[in-house]
């Protein structure tokens, strides 16, 4: 947030002026769909298919880049190869950033917990905000991982100690 | 990369598609033009999924695309020794995760072939309806999405929208949108739930709405055609040199379909259908024949509606399943191409050894000698055209 690199915002800002930065930061998500596996078939339908339509909740899933992006849901099984790539990407997305991790295998290796050659959870290498469980999980689920992000990016303070200690916050857990 | 193709290397071969009139050799001087490599994946909307190709271009025209695989390379064939039979179903049903019942009838099949069981009919009739319901909903979704890898947005709302119907159907029988892990050993889990015959009829009629809504908007439309005709041309000799197999392989003009070809399995030899071919072996080829396909599916799942016949849907199998040693070998006729399981048991509640045949797998090998030549643009509608899985590629 520009706000805050310009220093306005170096103190802790008024509650409604907090509460207006998130009010449109949570509303204009910007989503980078990092597919990887089966559930990227599932991101697909609930990101891209009309049935259910995310941008309704004012989500924008086609960024160009990660770089223009605020959350990244990944979707799928990341094996070693692919980690470098999922942590190179992450770093490349500007702060505050947020990561959603849809299905089993990106949560904990999920069908594959002792294969020779995925990793099991992305929380290893990049910090997870929403863990979407399910193998795949519906559409519905990564919509409601995504209403439940919403109100946490609402309740979040802007300063700009907060946003740096945001990490220390709690996972949240679908269910 | 070979050494001939490593520039600086005594055995340097120099393309001869890259050796350029006299003119332009002159102009290369003063410009020093060198190759570039551009990466392609491995997280590009194209290639579904994680496939990374890397291409050196001269310009804007490839020299060499080299496919870079194994990103999604999950262990399956390690995985099937350490699982028992019906998990390894659930597991194999991840492969190609588009038509995931179509890939456990092979495995299972080969099970069965092993053990001596034999599923009832009314449970291959299912069977059949369930792999065609997800050949319709694969191929759904690439009618839609070659749209999008061509530049027009629109047609990938309408695969998604109407592969939704069809994943209903599929979720009605099987409780999994696209993982059902539904087939047992010596049959299916449950029979058809009430009501389900006629919800299908009622959908594909829509999909034959939407079949010829997608010959009018997508394969009639003139850029599209200016698009994809002459893009990417597979002969048929190469192709099958190559392994290319399923609709790539039919759309060179090769008559060739395991479901009619192969070893018989499941209910095709009763029904009345027919295999499409095209002469012309390219990306519109492509498109016209799995449009065709699809329309053929759905007509066959309205023949299965209509001669279901009755009975069990489950032969009788002990509770516990050992498998008796010996080795099978079914190969079949996925959505994707040919797929074949070579399953080794030696008796125990496991298989001892599965090898897995996957269709992408050989469909993308044939990378290299077609992006040869081929201009940027191009690149992108011929990936989208050969139409792979990345699940099916790595394993
Ligand atoms: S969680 Fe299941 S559906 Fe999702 S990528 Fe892993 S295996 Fe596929």
């Amino acid at each position: 947030m520009g706000l805050i690199e310009s220093g306005l915002l170096q103190k802790k800002p008024l509650k409604p002026v907090s509460w207006l930065l998130n009010y449109s930061r949570k509303y204009s998500l910007w989503t980078f769909q990092w597919g990887l596996a089966c559930c990227a078939i599932e991101m697909g339908a609930a990101l891209a298919g009309p049935r259910y339509d995310v941008m309704r909740l004012g989500v924008i899933p086609f960024p160009a880049s990660p770089r223009q992006a605020d959350l990244v849901v990944v979707s799928g099984t990341v094996t070693d190869k692919m980690a470098p790539s999922v942590l190179r990407l992450y770093e490349q997305m500007p702060d505050p950033k947020y990561v959603i991790s849809m299905g089993s295998c990106a949560n904990c290796g999920g069908p594959y917990w002792d294969s020779y050659s995925v990793t099991k959870g992305i929380d290893q290498i990049i910090p997870v905000d929403v863990y979407v469980p399910g193998c795949p999980p519906r559409p519905e689920a990564l919509m409601e991982a995504i209403v439940i992000l919403q109100q946490r990016i609402q309740n979040e303070g802007v300063g700009n100690d907060e946003l740096r200690q945001r990490w220390r916050g709690e996972h949240i857990l679908v269910d | 990369m070979t050494t001939t193709e490593i520039p600086g290397s005594p055995d340097f071969e120099i393309d001869p598609r890259a050796l350029t009139p006299l003119a332009d050799q002159r102009l290369d001087i003063e410009l020093q033009s060198e190759d570039m490599v551009l990466n392609i994946g491995p997280q590009h909307p194209a290639t579904h999924g994680t496939l990374r190709v890397v291409v050196r271009l001269d310009g804007e025209r490839v020299v060499s695309a080299d496919p870079v695989i194994g990103y999604m390379h999950r262990g399956y064939e390690k995985l099937t020794e350490y699982r028992t039979y019906p998990q390894v179903t659930t597991l194999i049903n991840r492969i190609d995760w588009l038509s995931s019942f179509a890939n456990e009838v092979p495995f299972i099949h080969a099970a069965e072939r092993i053990m001596g069981v034999e599923a009832p009919p009314r449970a291959e009739w299912i069977r059949t309806a369930l792999t065609e319901l997800s050949r319709i909903a694969t191929f759904i979704l690439f009618l839609g999405e070659m749209g999008l890898q061509v530049g027009a947005i629109t047609p990938a709302f309408y695969g998604f929208r109407d592969r939704e119907h069809v994943l209903n159907l599929i979720e009605a029988v099987t409780g999994g949108r696209f993982h059902p892990n539904f087939n047992r050993i010596g049959g299916i889990k449950d029979d058809l739930p009430a009501g389900w015959i006629n919800e299908t009829r009622r959908v594909m009629g829509l999909m034959l709405e939407s079949c010829d809504q997608f010959e009018d908007l997508v394969a009639g439309n003139e850029i599209f055609q200016a698009r994809t005709r002459g893009c990417g041309i597979i002969p048929a000799d190469v192709g099958a040199a190559y392994g290319v197999s399923g609709s790539n392989l039919r759309a060179s003009g090769v008559d060739w379909d395991l479901r009619r070809d192969g070893q018989p399995y499941l209910a095709y030899r009763e029904l009345d259908w027919k295999v499409f071919t095209h002469p012309d072996g390219d990306t519109f080829a492509r498109y016209w024949v799995r449009l065709q396909e699809t329309r053929e599916a759905i007509r066959m799942v309205l023949q299965i509606l209509d001669g279901l016949p009755a009975g069990p849907v489950m032969a009788k199998v002990p509770r516990i399943i050992k498998v008796p040693a010996g080795e099978a070998w079914v190969n079949t006729e996925n959505p994707l191409g040919e797929m074949g399981y070579y399953v080794i048991s030696k008796g125990a509640t496991g298989p001892f050894r599965v090898k897995i045949r996957t269709a992408s797998f050989s469909n993308v090998s044939i990378l290299p000698w077609l992006l040869k030549g081929v201009y940027v643009p191009d690149v992108v509608t011929i990936l989208a055209g050969l139409y792979f899985i990345l699940g099916d590629i790595d394993r």
